[in-house]
């Protein structure tokens, strides 16, 4: 099915490609992809940090240098790595995410990993911020070299309420992930928990509250649909040139809110019904606002998380989800059960957009066209966790 | 006392056997921080619980509390669990 056309930016200009290199962190060590103007030859750096866990790798678009690896191993705890040269030395970070020790007598938390990291506003030059597992929200101030608990979330009792415990989570652990700064403004926070929802802050962390007018909960077990508790959402994107708009992939399928509104909608339901609106990742055009592409996985029965019926397609949207269109093409047709992770699928900002995304199997896949046409960039990686791009 | 260092901490200690002092497990695991920093929190959490897939032995029998106190002439070991993949 063709297309429709391209939007143009506010200013009718696309913005400048610069060389991209594509971030791929796995279950066995990290990988960076370097890939040529074109897009079209790869070379390949890596392994970095083999045998260790690597749950994501950013590089930091404000100042093009400094590269966070969040990184455990099977048997050690977690810790966070920098590279100020793209990945040819390593530092490993002076003091790495950490909950607050607790009174003795009491049970604490341990930060089993960090799950997810986000440069901060890019008037905040040195800050980031981290999501881990279990659910915590730490900040860096320093270029990611020391790491503090941030804002009221981790110790909160409503929000640990909220949060549940690890046996509430995902098989591999709740997460905090998605933590989005609202380029006007670095006091405009969100976050999302896996078991928990999405929460917004106006004031810099101070304060949170959740956001869940109009979303679903799974249904048939009487859960309570205004508690955080039950909600499960699993990738949550803002638009960058749009940024009161977001569209979150969630457990009960594909939402959108545009502020000041407070209620979400189930954009989701055109997708077609043999196929569903469940996944992991979602990833938004970085200049058009409209635009947002998914990769549905089977949700139904035991959930196994693969390509429906065994023939993976992501699916676009170019009018904020009223239609989708199935893009497959250079996919593999049948018998192809693949399974990509919230993290594990992204885009470029060049033009046309790029995409790119990871599998478990170790598969890393590409489109130079906005998913027209996809080529597999990388086979036999380990277990693909987190895709990521940067223009250098 | 001598401590012996498993190999997915070597890349702190850059040898097997690492020489450290203290009166208890905590207090050899605190010398050990201060020459190889950041090791301490690889093997011990924030809530100062040996981590799930670390054991530690004292003179071959396996210590879970790092209030265990010492000698001197203790051996004590860091390992990786028989565990993950």
């Amino acid at each position: 099915m063709a297309l429709k056309p391209q939007k143009k930016t506010a200013t009718g200009k696309a913005r400048a490609p610069g060389r991209v290199v594509v971030l791929v962190a796995t279950r066995k060590g990290a990988w960076l992809y370097h890939g040529d103007p074109a897009r079209r030859t790869w070379r390949v750096d890596g392994p970095h940090f083999l045998g260790h866990v690597i749950s994501h790798l950013v590089l930091d678009p404000r100042d093009g240098r400094t590269l966070l690896a969040a990184a455990k191993t099977g048997h050690l705890g977690p810790t966070i790595f920098r590279s100020m040269d793209l990945g040819r030395t390593w530092k490993e970070a002076a003091k790495p995410p950490a909950f607050a020790k607790v009174p003795e007598g009491e049970k604490g938390r341990s930060v089993d990993h960090t799950f997810w990291l986000t440069p901060a506003h890019a008037n905040e030059p040195k800050v980031w911020y981290a999501g881990t597992s279990p659910q915590g929200l730490f900040r860096s101030s320093d270029g990611g070299v020391s790491w503090e608990p941030f804002s009221c979330i981790n110790e909160d009792p409503q929000y640990r309420q909220w949060m549940g415990t690890v046996q509430d989570g995902t098989p591999d652990g709740p997460k905090m992930h998605s933590i989005l700064v609202d380029p006007r403004d670095p006091k405009h926070l969100y976050f999302a928990m896996s078991g928990g929802g999405v929460h917004e802050s106006q004031d810099g962390g101070r304060t949170f509250a959740p956001l869940l007018k109009g979303m679903e909960v799974v249904e048939g077990f009487g859960f309570n649909v205004n508690d955080p508790t039950f909600h499960d959402p699993h990738c949550v994107r803002m638009c960058p040139t749009n940024p009161d708009r977001l569209y979150q992939q969630n457990h009960c399928g594909i939402y959108r809110i545009d502020r000041p509104s407070d209620t979400w909608v189930r954009i989701g339901r055109s997708m077609p019904a043999k196929v569903g609106d469940v996944g992991f990742p979602l990833v938004v055009h970085p200049r058009d606002a409209d635009t947002a592409w998914v990769l549905p996985m089977d949700g139904n029965t035991v959930w196994p998380r693969t390509s429906p019926d065994g023939k993976p397609a992501v699916y676009v949207t170019r009018n904020a989800g009223k239609t989708w269109q199935r893009l497959d093409a250079g996919l593999p047709e049948r018998q192809a059960w693949l399974t990509v992770k919230r993290q594990a699928m992204t885009a470029d900002a060049s033009d046309p957009v790029g995409l790119y995304f990871g599998t478990t199997s170790g598969e890393l896949w590409t489109s130079r066209d906005e998913g027209r046409k996809w080529t597999c960039l990388a086979r036999h990686l380990p277990e693909i966790y987190a895709v990521e791009t940067a223009q250098l | 006392m001598k401590v012996l260092i498993p190999g997915a901490l070597r890349s702190y200690t850059e040898k097997g056997v690492a020489e450290a002092r203290g009166a208890t497990l905590d207090a050899v695991l605190g010398d050990l921080e201060r020459q190889y920093p950041g090791i301490r929190f690889r093997v011990v959490d924030e809530q100062d619980r040996i981590r799930r897939h670390i054991r530690i032995f004292v003179n071959g029998t396996q210590v879970r509390d790092i209030a265990h106190p010492l000698n001197g002439s203790d051996e004590v070991i860091i390992v990786q669990a028989l565990s993950g993949g």
